[in-house]
């Protein structure tokens, strides 16, 4: 029954969708405010129905209803609760609800936050939403319906790959979802002022914090999916470029692109339509991301021609949102004159940079992931695009854009002053450069990569560092004057400083870990010890162990740098899923912070002995770290004062007891 | 009924794991040889194990990485240069066991597609910045603006 019960919502949610686009539209067009005011609460309610909706499912797999054929093809009664509820986004149908929903808490958080906007436009912005809405809520009854029953019920579920029970990939989808769907806003507000044939600095302003939004949990969800990797899958790599990393890389590429581009909307009134531009191909790339993944396109094209009505209706979503939105743009972005002029050298020329080589970064990645597949459907030859593809054409257009990332904050806006910024950036280049040649000695020539890697993590770091230092004046005068310029910084400001730092970090773990980690791999048995890198890695034993549904075996590793003790124990199992006949290897890590060490077991051998994988990375947890530390400064700039529109607060007093300009 | 079968959980797993759990590389494969031994581990990496999802040999614990990694290995104790390895297997096997396609022209568009759009970005905006520099031409008068200038410069309107 309620089952049935969210089912319905989800139809009436349809129905409110229908509503919200075209009585608001409408007057919008008419300037009739009655009209427009059939927003928000239609976009309240559309979230209410599919919350509802999305409770009544989640009510099934908690109480593991298996007359539910979703809860029955995925769920299992013994699984651990949370991987019975994370088992609701584990797939298909249920990870579109879950998209869904987050999309009506979107357009229910501008119903409730939006009272800055003007009426016309936040109508406009709500209608294109819904159209969003009614084009997902209309795929999942036609195509991909969660609520459909199986009869008679199976006496318990097929279970799930036990490699997805694992709280990283619990939480990986929500996170990733908020970013995809987040960019839904700034798809909305272009289209909305598009239609409006207007964007100005208040427009930049207005999207501004959604798009932050989305970016810093696109970036927690691609931080969360490359560690479960890591430490889940057991080959001691965090990214692999597989088509489905490449899916939430794409909009996260284009999405940094236009954090940087509407930067320059709001101060300086140009770069509109190519911001407008860039809005709706990162909502694009988020729905191809949502697509690729879930429509089984990457295992074989012909996969995913296998179920016609899915794979037409998804090509229609896609051709009527991006089609259509060109095609808007087409006619509507001519009329929208820059009014800001700068030269070449200046914070627009650096910002422009940036957008020059993220988009082609991203047109990269679009076509090693998609242009296979094309060739596989047109019937031409088969080829792969791995690893080694994207060192030859990503890698090197990253060098330019760390390059620049160092000087452009320390540009002016309007006309740089080179000269200036290189004398300023003098002592970061000389570091970096004295360390990309001590690291490439130490290592004997090496890895020049990993050299040139570190060079420029640090490059980055210190240039950040230098901007930072040149806007609080740091030893230009009294440190209390540096003091008050640190407490008086925008956090926007802090936010720049933050992420950018994030990347040098993560950088530096990158490279560090890709060029000198260490690994030891052989047959152990308890009582063998190796050494690697250094240290000395002891088989102390072997136990049984089990979970709820799973059974296996713990071996015990006792780490040490040649002292008496240990420093550290791992203990990695090999797990054994009943349900599935599947054997998982749990990895064990320890890391202080600046390595990891890692161990993994593997097959057992018929001479006695397990096959063991030890390795030694170092700066690897700065990788995520890193990840972590961009998606913070993401946060920051998002608490700034300016962006909470609607709610404007008085900028207090500063200490000095005389009131100053904000910055 | 289609809809109503119950498909198999490894195509659902499919749906949301990058690559299966892999250990690869196993001890009694490797090479006395540390030099010959680093070249395989450097060439493992070029090739795709053929039946896994966009996995390399070396990372790959199927049944085929673990042929292909010997096979790599057979070749360089038999004195191949790394060139001539990887001509074996694509000959063998086909541009598909290549994770850097070849440079042919069903992939000109995947090598040369970011440089085009690099080269072709960089222009437009050389184009655009060259424009700017020019001051934007002043807004023509509206209809009604024009009526007015023309009323102002005729003082003494012609007789209708």
């Amino acid at each position: 029954m309620i089952i049935e019960a969210g089912h319905f919502a989800l139809v009436l949610a349809l129905m409110v969708a229908l509503v919200q686009v075209v009585i608001p539209l409408w007057g919008a067009t008419t300037g009739r405010r009655v009209l427009m005011d059939v927003a928000e609460p239609a976009a309240l309610m559309q979230f209410v129905l599919v919350a509802i909706s999305f409770a009544a499912l989640l009510n099934a797999y908690i109480t593991s209803d298996f007359s539910v054929l979703t809860v029955a093809e995925n769920s299992h009664s013994t699984k651990p609760m949370m991987y019975k509820i994370s088992g609701l986004w584990g797939n298909h149908e249920g990870s579109m609800l879950l998209w869904v929903l987050i999309l009506t808490i979107y357009g229910a958080a501008v119903a409730l936050f939006g009272a800055g906007l003007p009426p016309a436009f936040r109508a406009r912005v709500l209608s294109v939403h819904a159209m969003i809405g009614v084009g997902f809520i209309l795929f999942i009854l036609l195509t991909s319906n969660p609520f459909l029953r199986i009869s008679p019920a199976p006496p318990d579920g097929q279970g799930m790959n036990p490699v997805l029970q694992d709280p990283g990939l619990a939480f990986h989808p929500p996170f990733l979802y908020l970013g995809y769907v987040g960019f839904s806003m700034a798809f909305s507000f272009a289209v909305a002022a598009l239609l409006e044939g207007r964007v100005d600095p208040a427009w930049a302003r207005w999207v501004r914090p959604w798009t932050l939004l989305a970016w810093c949990a696109l970036t927690a969800g691609i931080c969360l999916g490359s560690f479960w990797a890591y430490y889940e899958l057991g080959w001691g790599g965090w990214w692999a470029w597989d088509p489905v990393e490449n899916a939430s890389f794409m909009p996260w590429l284009s999405g940094t692109a236009l954090l940087h581009s509407a930067i320059v909307v709001e101060k300086r009134d140009t770069l509109k339509s190519w911001t407008i531009f860039l809005a709706l191909l990162t909502f694009a790339l988020s729905l191809v991301g949502t697509f690729l993944v879930r429509s089984g396109v990457l295992t074989s094209v012909h996969a995913f021609a296998s179920d016609p009505e899915r794979g037409a209706f998804i090509l229609l979503l896609l051709g009527l949102v991006i089609g259509g939105s060109l095609v808007l743009y087409a006619i509507r972005a001519p009329i929208l004159t820059p009014t800001g002029q700068f030269a070449p050298v200046s914070r627009e020329g650096a910002l422009v940079l940036n957008n020059l080589l993220l988009a082609t970064a991203t047109v990269t990645v679009f076509l090693g992931t998609l242009y296979p597949l094309f060739l596989d459907a047109i019937n031409g030859p088969k080829v792969s695009v791995g690893a080694p593809y994207y060192m030859a054409t990503f890698v090197p257009l990253m060098v330019p854009l760390l390059v620049a990332m160092a000087a452009g904050p320390l540009l002016t806006w309007k006309r740089g002053d080179l000269p200036g910024i290189a004398a300023r950036l003098r002592v970061p280049f000389g570091v970096s450069v004295a360390i990309m040649v001590g690291t490439s000695l130490m290592a004997g020539g090496k890895s020049a990569l990993a050299s040139i890697g570190i060079g420029l993590a640090a490059w980055v770091f210190l240039g950040t560092m230098q901007d930072l230092a040149g806007r609080v004046r740091l030893f230009q005068g009294p440190f209390s004057d540096t003091l008050r310029r640190l407490g008086a910084l925008p956090r926007a400001s802090w936010g720049m400083t933050i992420a950018h730092a994030g990347v040098a970090i993560t950088l530096a773990g990158m490279t560090v870990s890709t060029g000198w980690s260490a690994e030891g791999i052989q047959v152990m048995k308890p009582g063998d010890q190796v050494v690697v890198a250094g240290d000395i890695w002891h088989f102390d034993s072997t136990a049984p162990v089990s979970g709820s549904n799973w059974k296996g075996m713990q071996a015990q590793f006792s780490v040490s740098d040649g002292g008496a003790r240990p420093f550290t124990v791992l203990t990695p199992s090999r797990r054994t899923y009943s349900l599935q006949q599947m054997t998982l290897a749990k990895v064990a890590i320890h890391t202080n912070h600046l390595a990891n060490w890692y161990v993994v077991v593997g097959d057992p051998q018929p001479q006695g002995g397990w096959i063991v994988r030890i390795y030694w990375h170092p700066l690897a947890p700065w990788i995520w770290y890193g990840f972590l530390i961009m998606a913070a400064g993401g946060a920051v700039s998002l608490s700034d004062r300016r962006l909470r529109i609607g709610a404007p607060v008085r900028r207090p007093v500063v200490a000095s007891g005389k009131s100053h300009a904000a910055a | 009924m289609r809809r109503f079968r119950l498909r198999p959980v490894a195509l659902l797993a499919l749906l949301f794991v990058t690559a299966a759990p892999a250990w690869a590389v196993n001890p009694d494969e490797r090479l006395s040889d540390p030099g010959l031994e680093a070249r395989a581990r450097a060439l493992s990496k070029e090739l795709r194990c053929m039946v896994c999802q966009n996995e390399s040999i070396d990372d790959s614990n199927a049944d085929l990485a673990h042929d292909l990694r010997v096979i790599v290995r057979q070749r360089l104790t038999a004195g191949d240069s790394d060139q001539q390895v990887l001509t074996y297997m694509r000959a063998r096997y086909g541009d598909f066991v290549l994770l850097k396609p070849p440079v042919d022209s069903a992939t000109w568009v995947l090598w040369f597609g970011p440089f085009a759009v690099l080269l072709l970005g960089g222009v437009v905006i050389g184009l655009m910045t060259r424009y700017r520099r020019e001051p934007p031409p002043p807004a023509p008068l509206s209809e009604d603006e024009a009526r007015q200038l023309q009323t102002l410069l005729k003082p003494e309107p012609e007789p209708s």
